[in-house]
């Protein structure tokens, strides 16, 4: 069976599309049959994302990097795939996340517009290629995919709102990509290759000369990064984007800041690592200084906003923050706690989004809603034919199960006990203060940044609390005589299952260190996954002529 | 022929940089596509320059960047166009529609004081 782990790879990319391409097809007909193409398609790639992390994870420490090489090409000159613990990692919170996102959807979303699942198949198929791929401009081609794809989903229901934002975003992002490809054709220039692999391999033999030119392009590339990481001071766009964007849509773009995240994360400790010369840990001062600036600015943020939506988006602000800060530390243990957190912060950040249009329905009745959907057209409009019991039933402990939900979201984003994001928080402040306290030799030794750090994480909780818990009185205490508030199963279900991943994660949190931390190691020592990469040998196939005898004398 | 390109380059970078960063979206969307031409020629430049020599092995002459134009940034330039393109493509989609919904062209969306 461990044979066909590598082609197990290509499955998180091609299922999305082959859903996706079906779904166009079908054009605006059968709505009911898309929805759940859609739904099983995400829970198909979970399952899938699943096996790849189990399989990752089976040789114990040593773990196991699946490549795939695309059309049996091997390594620096043909595209390859690469699973190793953190896209493994990454594939699973996709999977997760974007179940939850297309249950809720069903509920009526997915109606306020054309091709909103065909959309999000692309997007996770976006999302997914960029977590898999070994290859530099493959990894543009995807973060494209997956933009392009966000660039409609955010549009979906249409209004100002989202057209003005959305006119923002877009530009953003235009120049982000725009940086992108200056910053990857300066590193062509100076390293020949876009194998991510080789380049890190190459590394130690660029030219004195050359050096700064390699900077200069990995700093270029960086901006990039950032930008979609939502590093202060270029993240302006975010919190209009994420609160335009409806609500399924948000809560899958609780990934997308993510994926900035995961690039540098992987990048960075690829090409830059503490062995690489005198190129070790460039940049780690910008990710320390941008990444406090970021929990400083989402803190802010915070204080200042008094709507559930943008408090949300900010929320994201600061768990981008807390990650960069983190992984400037350059340390196995740090980066371990931080895999954690972001695991935690992200699933907690989605079910927030996907609460906010439930709370704001509270205490004022349908009116409210048909106004927040702006164009679009409100549940009760009758769409679909064949409107099944199960979308439509009213819970009658409704706003109990709201408060409830509510209450363990608080508690995740704001890293209160006894949830997933107390855990993640003390498992970062373990890491920072105490350099042996998990008897970790290269845990590093506490700096002015440690501290920095340290209460920032302190402040960010006790902020997140104050605003949450504001939002939450207003609209769960104020008024005892509101009416009951409509709950669809298909809504209150994906929240909870969210809120059950965290809970588990709580409960599991002592075998998902142990990954998280396996998975840092691996990070930090990147010579298995440059000898993964640049071993492997293609297939010999059957119609394939034998390449060494081919080989001209 | 680098600093003429070179020039080249440069003047399409800023002349872009200085339209994104005007407040009419026509403007925006203008300079967005004088950068990514920009960029097209940055990543072409990126595979040295060299005149009458197309990445085709010919019998005889070694198979080296000094006989030969790298096709890779060729590769590049060619799937780079093709998405920045589509993307403009969309972006004047979204501009028409703020310009629908608002009865400005101003960025924000909203008249201008």
């Amino acid at each position: 069976m461990g044979a066909s782990l590598p082609h197990l790879l290509v499955v998180p990319i091609v299922l999305p599309l082959l859903a996706a391409a079906l779904m166009v097809l079908l054009g605006d007909r059968r709505a009911r049959f898309k929805s759940i193409v859609n739904v099983g398609a995400s829970l198909a790639g979970l399952v899938v994302a699943l096996e790849i992390l189990r399989r990752v994870d089976a040789n114990g420490t040593a773990g196991a990097i699946g490549v795939y090489l695309a059309s049996n090409w091997e390594a620096p000159f043909g595209i390859v795939l690469v699973a190793d613990r953190l896209s493994a990692l990454m594939l699973v919170l996709v999977g997760v996340v974007s179940l939850g996102s297309a249950v809720y959807a069903m509920a009526g979303w997915s109606r306020a517009g054309v091709n909103f699942h065909p959309l999000f198949q692309i997007q996770l198929m976006g999302l997914n290629g960029a977590f898999l791929t070994g290859d530099l401009f493959n990894l543009f081609v995807f973060f494209e995919v997956a933009l392009a794809a966000s660039y409609g989903l955010h549009l979906h229901g249409s209004g100002l709102a989202r057209v003005r934002s959305g006119l923002h975003y877009i530009a953003i992002n235009l120049l982000a990509s725009s940086l992108f490809l200056v910053g990857l054709a300066m590193l062509y220039g100076v390293m020949g290759t876009l194998s991510m692999a080789d380049i890190a391999a190459k590394l130690p033999l660029v030219a004195e000369a050359d050096r700064g030119l390699l900077h200069a392009g990995a700093a270029i590339l960086a901006v990039a990064f950032l930008t979609k990481a939502a590093i202060w001071p270029l993240n302006s766009w975010l919190v209009p984007v994420y609160t335009a964007a409806s609500t399924p849509v948000a809560a899958l773009f609780a990934l997308m800041t993510k994926v900035g995240i995961y690039t540098l994360l992987r990048l960075w400790t690829l090409l830059f690592s503490a062995d690489a010369g005198p190129s070790a840990l460039f940049g780690a001062s910008v990710f320390l200084y941008g990444g406090l600036a970021t929990i400083a600015f989402g803190v802010l943020g915070l204080m200042a906003s008094l709507r559930l939506g943008r408090i949300a988006g900010f929320s994201i602000i600061v768990s981008s923050g807390t990650l960069l800060t983190a992984i400037g530390f350059g340390a196995t243990a740090v980066t371990s706690a931080a895999l954690f957190y972001l695991l935690s912060a992200t699933m907690a950040a989605s079910a927030l989004f996907l609460l906010v249009e439930l709370v704001e329905r509270t205490g004022t009745g349908d009116r409210q809603r048909m106004r927040d959907m702006d164009q679009a057209p409100g549940e009760d409009t009758n769409l679909d034919d064949d409107e099944t019991p199960l979308v439509g039933r009213v819970i009658p402990v409704s706003l109990a199960l709201l408060g409830l939900a509510y209450m363990a979201c608080v508690l995740l984003v704001a890293g209160l006990p006894p949830l997933s994001g107390f855990v993640a928080k003390l498992a970062l402040m373990t890491a920072l203060v105490s350099p042996d306290g998990l008897s970790l030799p290269n845990a590093p030794a506490p700096t002015p940044e440690t501290w920095w750090l340290f209460g920032s994480l302190l402040v960010s909780g006790l902020v997140a609390t104050i605003s949450l818990s504001r939002v939450g009185i207003r609209r769960f205490w104020s008024k005892a005589d509101s009416p009951p508030i409509r709950l669809k199963v298909a809504e209150g279900l994906p929240v909870l299952a969210l809120i059950l991943a965290c809970v588990a994660l709580t409960v599991f949190a002592d075998p998902v260190m142990r990954y998280t931390r396996a998975t840092a190691e691996s990070l930090h020592s990147p010579a298995a996954y440059i000898d993964a990469v640049s071993t492997t040998r293609p297939l010999p196939g059957p119609t394939r002529p034998n390449v060494e005898r081919e080989v001209a004398p | 022929m680098e600093a003429l390109l070179a020039l080249v380059i440069g003047v399409l970078g800023g002349a872009g940089v200085w339209l994104v960063l005007r407040p009419r979206t026509f403007q925006v969307i203008m300079g967005l596509a004088l950068l990514s031409y920009a960029v097209n020629l940055f990543i072409f430049s990126m595979g040295s320059l060299l005149i009458d020599s197309p990445p085709i092995v010919a019998p005889g002459v070694p198979a080296d960047l000094a006989h030969y134009t790298d096709p890779m940034p060729q590769a590049l330039v060619l799937t780079a166009i093709v998405i920045s393109f589509a993307t403009t493509a969309l972006f004047l989609v979204v501009l028409l529609a703020s310009r629908g919904l608002s009865g400005t062209d101003h960025v924000d969306g909203t008249k201008e004081p």
